[in-house]
């Protein structure tokens, strides 16, 4: 500590590890906030089903979403992305997960919302199997802080199922 | 800086970033901004330098005593005796 410059590097030094020091605990303060995200979902309109010319079958839906997720952001959230997924079984795999819409939600403020829109993604089957098939919506969230761990965590809906022939 | 100084430059800047450090999280914390935390440790940060970095006086109190002249002179340097040239000798077999 005997010149200007190594005192100053020393510094320099205990500062940075102190602030990452205070960013882990910022960050592990986010393990004491009540989170009771909630989510409906609904399917306006099955608007086609058909099989394409590649074999495999293809909807297009109209999807009402309302969700309120206003708390699961914390002073430590930098956005919240959000997808829905259909998941659904075929004889070839076990668990088919396609993603259908997602959005990124910036603020607090914009995590209650409800929307009625047209499936994002094309859902497309691996084959042509969909045919009175039943599956679940799923809404997964992933919560990206300013600091630290993210954290994912969904809401199953089950109970929706696509017609019994083609239109 | 004397010694003396050096110690108290030293722990003072650990304990002042330790303390802002402290009270930026507890702030941030209760205002729920993360922004006001680093602002609050950004300030922090700036103060502990214009305190600790800098050769104030008042870390030169406890100056080093360097011997009187009259004194060095009592005992003096000693000098190079001529011990590489018996080196040189003993090479020749």
């Amino acid at each position: 500590m005997h010149t200007f410059g190594y005192r100053a590097n020393a510094l320099l030094t205990f500062a940075v590890t102190a602030l990452a020091f205070i960013c882990a605990i910022a960050s592990f303060s986010d393990k004491f906030s009540n989170q009771n995200p909630s989510a409906e979902i609904q399917i306006l309109n099955i608007n086609r089903f058909q099989k394409k010319s590649h074999g495999n079958d293809e909807v297009s839906l109209t999807l009402d979403i309302a969700a309120d997720l206003q708390s699961l952001f914390t002073w430590n959230t930098k956005q919240v992305f959000v997808f829905i997924a259909a998941e659904y079984e075929t004889p070839k795999n076990a668990l088919n997960q396609v993603s259908l819409w997602d959005a990124i939600i910036p603020t607090k403020e914009h995590a209650k919302f409800r929307i009625q829109t047209s499936n994002k993604y094309r859902f497309i089957d691996q084959g042509h199997n969909l045919r009175g098939k039943d599956f679940n919506l799923t809404l997964h969230w992933h919560v990206m802080p300013k600091t630290g761990k993210m954290f994912a965590d969904k809401i199953v809906m089950s109970g929706y199922s696509l017609p019994d022939a083609y239109r | 800086m004397d010694w003396k100084g050096q110690k108290l430059s030293e722990e003072l800047m650990q304990i002042l970033l330790l303390v802002f450090g402290g009270v930026a999280f507890i702030t941030g914390y209760a205002t729920s901004s993360f922004r006001t935390m680093m602002l609050i440790y950004a300030g922090a940060v700036l103060f502990t330098t214009m305190i600790t970095v800098p050769n104030w006086p008042f870390f030169n109190r406890h100056p080093l005593k360097w011997l009187d002249p009259i004194q060095a002179e009592k005992y003096p340097k000693p000098e190079l005796t001529n011990v590489i040239s018996k080196k040189k000798k003993n090479k020749h077999y």
